[in-house]
């Protein structure tokens, strides 16, 4: 572990943002010191102290509580889009590695198409279709972000496809089914592992980046990226804190998600280990 | 090689055929039709019927996907329901604006990446490594509107300077014209940079443990001509795949940066299309970003066997 540590300290520092953000999101009722979604008119736009630590938005509401409360909403949005992400990309990936021939050719095709569009403009397009809602973002974010990943598990179940245990269970009879649950699912489970981690940040990135756009998770919902997008940005000027610190947020929040996800990778992939020349 | 170009172009058919079923069905699937919209803005037909079959809107959906799919061949998008425009003359003159940008900050992406990089591959798991890498994913990890927005707000502040509101093209001024598009390609820049950065590193760690790379360091070459002339040509191909694989989310940026720095570009078209259901304008835009991209990374694929005589087509 101490050694791990050693050797990876970015992804030990990715590490420790994510483990801090974990324990936010499940203490934030108790670690919030207010109501995040309580209006107080009388404190509006009140600059960071030692009442308010973040200051206050244009409403009156705290910003430390609503960063804090922010994180459920974050780790919510960002785990449920993974999981649809990853279960689609998984089912997708298998069936067309394992099975390969017509059906590989005919879901390749679909997956070239998806990735044509750019990926902001299928979630917009997504959004605009369900409409609003914290449900509607993390299924838009789920379904955007499956083409990319079934073809990294794809090729993963490409190259374990062929080795040689899978011919020998192949040869004693073993079912389809069996192949894919015992061998072929735990030997693809480091890039699975390291696309889930890497797609966990992309999904906070981006559902700030919808919120900019006004598809976002609507209020009073405490997302990060509606506090910095929406009113953060009107009141930049007389109250930047407002957008500040949900800014920083979020950036501590993919920055912990990518490193640990690249230390994942780079310990799971043997062939990058140290030990060149 | 001309029956891979061949076989290669073949294969675009369906999945362009695809990307047009894609745009037509699902842009009819937005809740909010363009009648009732229409209607409710005045200088419109009163009638909803009428207006529908003005529209084309009232005959089935087979039939004005194949109408689509007949004119788009020909080179016609439709007009827009609104300004009555042709839509690709909208986007030819929108285009330019958004290439430029996007290839600025392609450029800008490749003046970051490449040399952090390779730093970071040759010199893996020093410090030097280490800030590189967090500086790369640091620029990754911070929304692009939020870096722009308070670039905007400080340079208000602190020099009184805001972003001019009337797009300069570049024939006209380029001086001006890059002086406005510099900024925003720098922000689209950083968050492309960190990807082809990751990859340049991996593929040189890759490429260092390479036979050749272990014959030319035992020849006794000097660190400078290893890297050059093994080692980087080596790494290159995969970088290019990643590029173009970036292309696609290139051009999403393009889209938040044009409506916080006021281009008038092709993003801020489609959002304002998204708003106002204009069909047309939403496919086409849609259609001529995905055949785009779908067409230049062909481009990039068949470009490999000139970058390395290795790879063969069958």
């Amino acid at each position: 572990m101490f050694r791990l540590i050693r050797s990876k300290p970015l992804g030990a520092l990715g590490g420790v943002l994510i483990l801090v953000l974990v324990v936010t999101a499940l203490l934030a009722p108790v670690l919030a010191p207010y109501d995040p979604i309580k209006v107080n008119s009388r404190e509006r736009l009140q600059a960071p102290s030692l009442n308010h630590l973040l200051g206050t938005d244009d409403f009156g509401r705290d910003i430390l509580s609503r960063v804090i409360h922010g994180a459920r909403i974050s780790m919510l949005l960002g785990l449920g889009a993974v999981a649809i992400s990853t279960l689609l990309a998984v089912i997708i990936g298998i069936v067309s590695g394992y099975y390969g021939g017509r059906i590989d050719i005919v879901l390749q095709r679909c997956i070239d198409t998806l990735m044509a569009f750019p990926g902001l403009v299928v979630l917009l397009t997504i959004m605009a279709m369900l409409g609003q809602g914290l449900g509607n973002v993390i299924l838009a974010l789920g379904i955007g972000g499956t083409a990319g990943n079934a073809r990294i598990i794809r090729s993963a179940v490409l190259a374990v496809r062929e080795n040689q245990y899978i011919e020998v269970a192949r040869a004693t009879g073993c079912q389809d089914w069996r192949i894919i649950t015992r061998h072929i699912l735990p030997n693809i489970a480091a890039p699975i592992m390291v696309v889930a981690t890497l797609g966990l940040g992309v999904a906070v990135l981006a559902e700030s980046a919808l919120s900019f756009l006004g598809f976002g998770v609507p209020p009073p919902t405490p997302s990060w990226g509606a506090m910095l997008s929406g009113s953060g940005r009107t009141y930049m000027i007389q109250a930047p804190w407002m957008a500040v610190f949900p800014g920083i947020a979020i950036s501590l929040a993919v920055f912990g998600f990518n490193m640990l996800g690249d230390a994942l990778r780079d310990v799971l992939d043997p062939k990058l280990r140290k030990g060149h020349q | 090689m001309s029956r891979y170009v061949l076989r290669r172009l073949l294969l675009l058919v369906p999945t362009l055929a695809l990307i047009t079923v894609l745009v037509f069905s699902i842009i009819r699937l937005l809740p909010g039709d363009i009648v009732t919209l229409m209607m409710s803005e005045q200088g419109y037909a009163g009638d909803k019927a009428k207006l529908e079959q003005m529209l084309g809107l009232d005959k089935p959906f087979y039939w004005q996907y194949a109408t689509y799919v007949g004119k788009v061949l020909q080179g016609d998008l439709g007009v827009s329901f609104w300004t009555k425009e042709p839509v690709l003359d909208e986007i030819l003159r929108r285009l330019p604006v958004s290439l430029e940008l996007a290839v600025l900050a392609m450029f800008f992406g490749l003046v970051i990446a490449l040399p952090a990089g390779i730093v970071s591959g040759i010199r893996q798991d020093t410090w030097l490594d280490y800030v590189v890498r967090s500086s790369a994913i640091g620029g990754l990890s911070v929304p692009g509107f939020w870096i722009a927005t308070v670039v905007i707000v400080g340079a208000s502040i602190w020099w009184q300077w805001v972003p001019p509101m009337r797009y300069t093209p570049l024939t006209r001024d380029p001086v001006r014209n890059l002086s406005q598009l510099v900024l925003p390609a720098i922000i689209l820049g950083l968050a492309l940079s960190a990807s082809i950065m990751r990859m340049t590193r991996s593929m040189v760690l890759e490429v260092l443990r390479e036979d050749y790379v272990r014959t030319a360091w035992a020849k006794g070459l000097p660190e400078r001509l290893v890297v050059a002339r093994h080692v980087l040509k080596n790494a290159m191909i995969p970088v290019v795949t990643v590029m173009g694989l970036q292309l696609s989310a290139l051009l999403g940026g393009t889209v938040i940066m044009e409506s916080i720095f006021v281009l008038p570009g092709m993003g801020k078209f489609l959002l304002d299309a998204i708003t106002w259901r204009d069909y047309p304008v939403i496919q086409g835009i849609n259609l001529f970003l995905a055949t785009g991209v779908i067409l230049l990374n062909l481009l990039i694929d068949l470009i490999y066997g000139f970058l390395d005589p290795r790879i063969r087509y069958g």
